[in-house]
């Protein structure tokens, strides 16, 4: 088969290219550890409200001073609506969904994932900025998905 | 002579109907965005528009267009008429009767749940089966071009198949593989737990079944559009196709690659462990490759018809393409967004840079860049050169076809741009209204909403003419003799020997190793889980 002199150097380029990009992921995914939000736990979404595991979302500080964030996603709230966090400190968020699919991200940040009835949606993130950041739902959930949202405030660390 | 002419002038008639529909859904999604106050705007509208703008435009413009593209293009290409070519009406009707079904559904509001229509939200069980039928009616084109095909090997022994098969062949190959996800998460869970059947569906099951088809899907929209680069433009510009094996390369690449990629779309799912994501983020960047190939060569194939033309120098060439010609116009206006779009899909498609776009504007930005343009702008231009052919009449309102692709061109750019960079600003897609209660974050997005609005006005207006053309042609067009379909030839000659490339059932086979790999054990795992089902929601 034979290939033009510029088209086989442009393939060698783009075959460089697609190796050299995978080569960056599978830095930043195998070196440095960044992976999105990939945990695996179920529970009955008919039963959120009396699992424990969500039956009081909000806020709490482990003993490590590491901060635990329990969240429920649901048609058009997020509880709770306000979140207070420390700055610089790890913060676990924990969340799931009583009834249809929603998403979950910061605004300005790279925090995102999406929350599935009958899963657990986890990941751990550092917030470096003390601030107050919007909360949306990204995932359609309906007639006022639009309006669904919450409040996070990062505090200067205590 | 278009042989089945009359059964391709059906599938792109109801997919250029359905286009129109769509269109002036997008219109009131456009002006939206810009936040004016207009008579029945209200979410619940807002939220039924993009229902139906999204499985108009992506499921029936595409599905048709392409069948009906599918029959002129073998038909010509094996100068055979269909074997079997009731069934192919038949599939026609099916799919006809499934499009009427789901848009009744949607159109009296019972299935805003969006054209991914992701459980537990639940559609009315007419949206579910008239898409159902939809795919089922496509099935029975793709096995009459199938056995067509095969009789034309029968009757031609070791002779090689003509490029704009080898492409349709690739086309159908992706959709029958990835159509089987669609219909197994239709049969299995929709339309039995719709109709009551069933109790519950779990929904991540869902989303891998959809996804496994949603991926390849793009492909099944963007390999027509390759063929149309590949075989039309090139002589419609008054070149020749610069490297005739290295698109049968292409469609062999896309034909193994398309489907083993879903999870890429599910970087941010719970319930899916990080090592598939990252198997899937591999594959996704393979498919890069054929795409890049594809800018050289059909770049390449313009250059050589713009030296054709007298062209000297470096760029002298690119002056003398027929600009005006809303074909060539079409493609090479199309070549140049995808190029962002494809920038674009890359940073999609990295596990990590995935978490800051994922479902925000950014994303709504690419595949209107990708689908949007380099399909939807692409068939346009296919629509008018194939059109006039079907129907035996002269473009009509050729004026506004000269300047259509260039309206569509600015229009997409300024809606594209200004969405991608909402989307890194952290605006969400699909919302009704990002105001957010007057948050202060929200309120730095408004400027480029408004950017995004007048965007979403030019493509309206680009759209309009595209369809005042297709009707002034069909209805009012100077019945006049049109010449046959031209494939354009390749730079070298005729290719004379078969290529490993041109041995689908090999690439078959490949494909469904690859599909086995990347699928197989992530699927029984999940399965194995004993995962908790959902009841339906109607929150619309």
């Amino acid at each position: 088969m034979h290939v033009d002199l510029y088209e086989r150097i442009w393939m060698w380029g783009a075959g460089a290219i697609v190796v050299f990009f995978l080569g960056a992921i599978g830095f930043a995914t195998v070196i440095q550890g960044r992976v999105p939000p990939s945990h695996v736990e179920l529970l009955d979404p008919r039963g959120v409200f009396t699992d424990p595991r969500f039956s009081e979302p909000g806020v709490t500080t482990n003993p490590d001073g590491s901060v635990e964030v329990n969240l429920v996603a649901q048609i058009w709230i997020f509880r709770p609506n306000e979140i207070r966090v420390p700055a610089g400190r790890p913060v676990t968020f924990r969340m799931t969904s009583p009834d249809v699919i929603h998403g979950f991200q910061i605004v300005g940040t790279n925090s995102n994932t999406m929350v599935v009835p009958g899963y657990v949606s986890q990941f751990t993130t550092t917030f470096d900025t003390p601030g107050e950041y919007l909360i949306v739902c990204n995932e359609y959930c309906g007639t006022n998905h639009h309006t669904m949202a919450a409040t996070l405030i990062v505090e200067e660390g205590t | 002579m278009i042989l089945n002419r009359r059964l391709a002038t059906a599938n792109i008639g109801v997919a250029i109907g359905a286009f129109g529909v769509a269109t002036f859904m997008a219109l009131m999604q456009a002006l939206s965005r810009a936040n004016l106050d207009l008579p029945w705007r209200s979410a619940q509208m807002y939220y039924l528009s993009v229902t139906g703008h999204g499985v108009l435009m992506a499921l029936v413009f595409t599905t048709f267009f392409i069948m009906g593209m599918g029959v002129a293009f073998t038909t010509r290409a094996l100068e055979r008429p269909l074997r079997l070519p009731a069934l192919a009406w038949a599939g026609f009707w099916l799919a006809t009767i499934g499009t009427v079904a789901a848009a009744w559904a949607i159109l009296w509001g019972k299935a805003s749940v969006l054209y991914t229509f992701y459980p537990p939200m639940q559609a009315h069980p007419a949206f579910y089966i008239g898409l159902t039928l939809v795919v089922v009616g496509s099935w029975l084109w793709c096995v009459s071009t199938i056995v067509t095909y095969l009789a034309w090997r029968r009757d031609n022994p070791g002779k090689v198949v003509p490029l704009a098969v080898h492409g349709i062949l690739a086309t159908i190959v992706v959709w029958l593989l990835a159509t089987v996800g669609v219909a197994s998460e239709m049969l299995f869970q929709l339309i039995p737990w719709s109709l009551g059947l069933k109790e519950t569906v779990d929904p991540l099951l869902a989303r891998m079944l959809f996804w496994y088809f949603g991926h390849p899907l793009v492909y099944f929209w963007l390999i027509p559009a390759y063929v149309a680069w590949y075989t039309i433009a090139p002589r419609e510009a008054g070149g020749k196709l610069f490297s005739d094996p290295l698109a049968r390369m292409v469609f062999a690449l896309f034909i193994i690659l398309s489907a083993p990629v879903g999870f890429h779309h599910q970087f941010m799912d719970p319930g899916i462990a990080s090592g598939w994501k990252m198997l899937h983020t591999f594959t996704t960047f393979g498919i890069l490759f054929p795409s890049f190939v594809t800018a050289f060569t059909v770049t390449a194939s313009f250059e050589v018809a713009g030296r054709m033309k007298g062209a000297t120098g470096l760029f002298d060439w690119i002056k003398q393409l027929p600009w005006g010609n809303p074909m060539v116009s079409a493609v090479l206006l199309s070549m140049i967004l995808f190029a962002i779009g494809g920038i674009g899909g890359s940073i999609n498609a990295a596990l990590g840079m995935n978490a800051v776009v994922h479902n925000t504007a950014w994303i709504q930005g690419h595949f209107h860049l990708t689908v949007g343009t380099a399909t939807a702008l692409t068939f346009m231009g296919v629509a008018y050169w194939l059109v006039p052919k079907l129907v035996g009449r002269d473009l009509e309102l050729g004026l506004l076809a000269k300047v259509q692709p260039y309206i569509w061109f600015i229009g997409m750019f300024l809606f594209s741009i200004s969405n991608h960079a909402t989307g890194l600003m952290g605006m969400p897609r699909r919302v009704y209204d990002a105001a957010y209660g007057g948050s202060a974050v929200a309120a730095q997005w408004q400027g480029l909403t408004l950017v995004s609005a007048v965007g979403g006005l030019l493509l309206f207006v680009s759209a309009s003419f595209f369809l005042m053309v297709m009707l002034g042609t069909v209805l009012a067009g100077r019945r006049a003799e049109q010449p046959v379909i031209q494939f354009a030839e390749p730079l070298e000659g005729a290719p004379t020997r078969m290529l490993i490339f041109d041995r689908i059932w090999v690439w078959v086979v490949v494909a469904v190793v690859l599909v086995a790999l990347a699928y197989a054990y992530p699927l029984a795992d999940h399965l194995r889980m004993d995962a908790f089902g959902s009841p339906g929601f109607k929150p619309f």
